[in-house]
């Protein structure tokens, strides 16, 4: 079985959104950088559905060069080989995004090592534009379910569940297709030191595509207002206990 | 015309829908074109009274068998045969899985730009936007061009829903859908309830998280006990799934649940973003760390400098005490 995913370098903010002067883009300056929760589940289901049925998975990303990191993250976890599309330092918008990545897949049909599975994250969690893998699926007339929470894949057919209200509802669906998935799917394992140090060494294979105009034009990003909560110290250890309990009364937890 | 994407259960109308006619109402007004509705599935034709309310003028309905089970192809292909038949500059979804699902398929198969999570629309050429990222910590204001009608979601729970000030009678119209096999290759089977209770959680008027600084799974033991005292239950950090303490179903948060509780107890628990935007809409939020300059000591109503494992502890004591 051939397994892909595709995942994306953003930053990992903190406790606060800080935004670049001109108002574009999120500041990243004193940020790190990895891949969303549901990306991480994506890489984990991708390496153990290869321990199980055998085969190779490949991690492919859009971004700049610096992406390297992430892709070399999943290696470390398992994958077996990277694909880096260049996308320069711009960020790019979802229909680009999608023609790009399903012109890597189409590249490895073309190579004769076409992949059985396409895994996704539900969304990018910085632009949040909840289509890239759809688009990915209708360019290359794939099936695809979304926001999958379990997943098995044998002879040659995926079966997916998700949550739709309080019920789990399924899907089942012939290879090759597109799943994208949700933080919940597995649990990742966290990157052993002799992965990290074999993900170093790998070849990380080097792509260009087009970037198109799409219609939508960023003019500012700009923070929400605050909720507004100004914060009441009740006290420190235990000496706030009493007062704790008065909150607890006061929010009609407790009963009086 | 402006086409609304309209989910209902079984003949109710889903409340973000309520959200999304309202939104696309306004736009329609502001537009000065009709407002029309398109509605999927057996039982669609009881909800034509409901949207009438909102100013819905006409129902487009796809009601065929082919369609009793959720098929976002099938549904991508029943918006575009509406718009095919009676031009529209916009179509507007409710932001669920649902409505992002069959809107970017929409997009995805006529080539369109669909821009995800509105909060606010404003027609003209080109319409100007505003739409949230970052899971609703950022807003971005956006114009956006496009060949044909412009598709957009509309984030849960930024619009508060508003019927029309005078109802409209709303005139019924079959969609003219065709559909193959490929249409209907990825639809629901098989619906599941799960084993688990995953209600407790969202529904809580209480609930107490637990984050990296509850130590270790034994630890929330004693979150636990005092979930049991205020007849809560326990919530976590994505620190905590991640260290494999707790199910991720238990996570509040950006990928985890949203909860709306009127107290939360946030324990051990730094204040990230990303865990923020799953409690923001709790009533009063409450803060136990031992460190007084963690971002959740400046977010709360209320915080507590000091060990959660001396406070709750203290704490569970004094209740038992007054309850007893
Ligand atoms: C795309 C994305 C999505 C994410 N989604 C989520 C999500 O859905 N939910 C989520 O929670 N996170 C999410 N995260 C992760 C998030 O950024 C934080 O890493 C996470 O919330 C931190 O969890 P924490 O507060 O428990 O741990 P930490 O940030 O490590 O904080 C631990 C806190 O415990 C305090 N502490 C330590 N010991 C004690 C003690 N004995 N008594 C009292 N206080 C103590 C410390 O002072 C500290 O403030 C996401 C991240 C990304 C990038």
């Amino acid at each position: 079985m051939r397994v892909m995913v595709c995942i994306k370098r953003v930053p990992l903010v903190g406790g606060k959104v800080v935004l670049s002067p001109d108002g574009k883009e999120v500041d990243t300056k004193f940020l790190g950088f990895g891949i969303s929760p549901h990306e991480e589940c994506a890489v984990e289901e991708a390496v153990r559905l290869v321990e199980r049925n055998g085969g190779s998975s490949t991690v492919v990303t859009l971004g700049p060069q610096s992406a390297v990191e992430q892709l070399q993250f999943a290696m470390s976890l398992g994958i077996d080989e990277a694909i880096l599309i260049d996308s320069g330092d711009e960020e790019w918008g979802p229909m680009s995004t999608a023609a790009a990545l399903a012109s890597a897949v189409s590249e490895k049909v073309a190579e004769g090592a076409a992949p059985d599975l396409l895994l996704l994250g539900n969304e990018a969690p910085d632009s949040g534009d909840y289509q890239v893998g759809i688009r990915v699926a209708t360019a290359l007339g794939w099936p695809c379910v979304t926001g999958v929470k379990e997943l098995d894949v044998s002879d040659g057919t995926a079966v997916a569940r998700r949550e739709h209200g309080s019920e789990m509802e399924m899907f089942s669906v012939s290879l090759p297709a597109v799943v994208t998935v949700k933080e919940g799917l597995n649990l990742p394992r966290y990157p052993s030191l002799p992965g990290r140090l074999r993900a170093k060494g790998k070849k990380i294979d080097q792509m260009k595509a087009e970037r198109m105009a799409e219609g939508l034009t960023t003019l500012q990003l700009r923070l929400p207002a605050e909720d507004g909560r100004e914060t009441e110290l009740l006290g420190t250890g235990v000496d706030a206990v009493p007062r704790l309990i008065e909150v607890l009364r006061e929010t009609g937890v407790l009963a009086r | 015309m402006i086409l609304c994407i309209v989910e209902h259960d079984n003949g109710r109308l889903e409340d973000q829908s309520a959200e999304a006619l309202t939104m696309a109402r306004g736009m329609a007004g502001a537009a000065g074109v009709p407002l029309h509705a398109v509605i999927f599935g057996p039982g669609g034709d009881a909800v034509a009274a409901a949207i009438g309310e909102y100013g819905v003028s006409v129902l487009h309905l796809a009601d065929s068998d082919a369609l009793a089970s959720y098929a976002p192809v099938a549904w991508a292909r029943g918006v575009i045969a509406v718009v095919e038949a009676a031009p529209a500059e916009a179509v507007v979804a409710s932001g669920t899985d649902r409505g992002n699902e069959v809107m970017a398929t929409v997009g995805a198969l006529a080539g369109l730009p669909m821009v995800a999570n509105c909060i606010d629309v404003q027609p003209g050429d080109p319409y100007r936007l505003s739409r949230l990222r970052w899971a609703g910590s950022v807003v971005e204001d956006a114009e956006l061009d496009s060949d044909g009608p412009r598709l957009f979601s509309v984030a849960p729970g930024s619009v508060v829903p508003a019927k029309a000030d005078s109802a409209v009678t709303v005139e019924t119209q079959p969609v003219p859908l065709s559909l193959s096999d490929a249409d209907l290759a990825v639809r629901v089977l098989e619906h599941m309830v799960p084993e688990h209770d995953g209600a407790s959680l969202v529904d809580s008027r209480v609930v107490v998280g637990g984050g990296r600084g509850v130590g270790s799974a034994e630890g929330f033991a004693v979150l636990d006990e005092l979930a049991g005292l205020l007849g809560g239950a326990v919530g976590v950090s994505r620190a905590v799934t991640s260290l494999g303490w707790r199910p991720h179903r238990d996570q509040i948060g950006q990928t985890g649940v949203r909860i709306a509780p009127d107290l939360y107890i946030a324990c051990g628990i730094s204040g990230a973003i990303q865990h923020m935007v799953g409690c923001k809409s709790a009533r009063r939020i409450l803060a136990i760390n031992s460190d007084a300059d963690a971002p959740i000591m400046s977010k709360a109503d209320y915080a507590v400098a000091g060990d959660l494992h001396v406070v709750l502890p203290a704490l569970v004591d004094e209740l038992r005490r007054i309850t007893a």
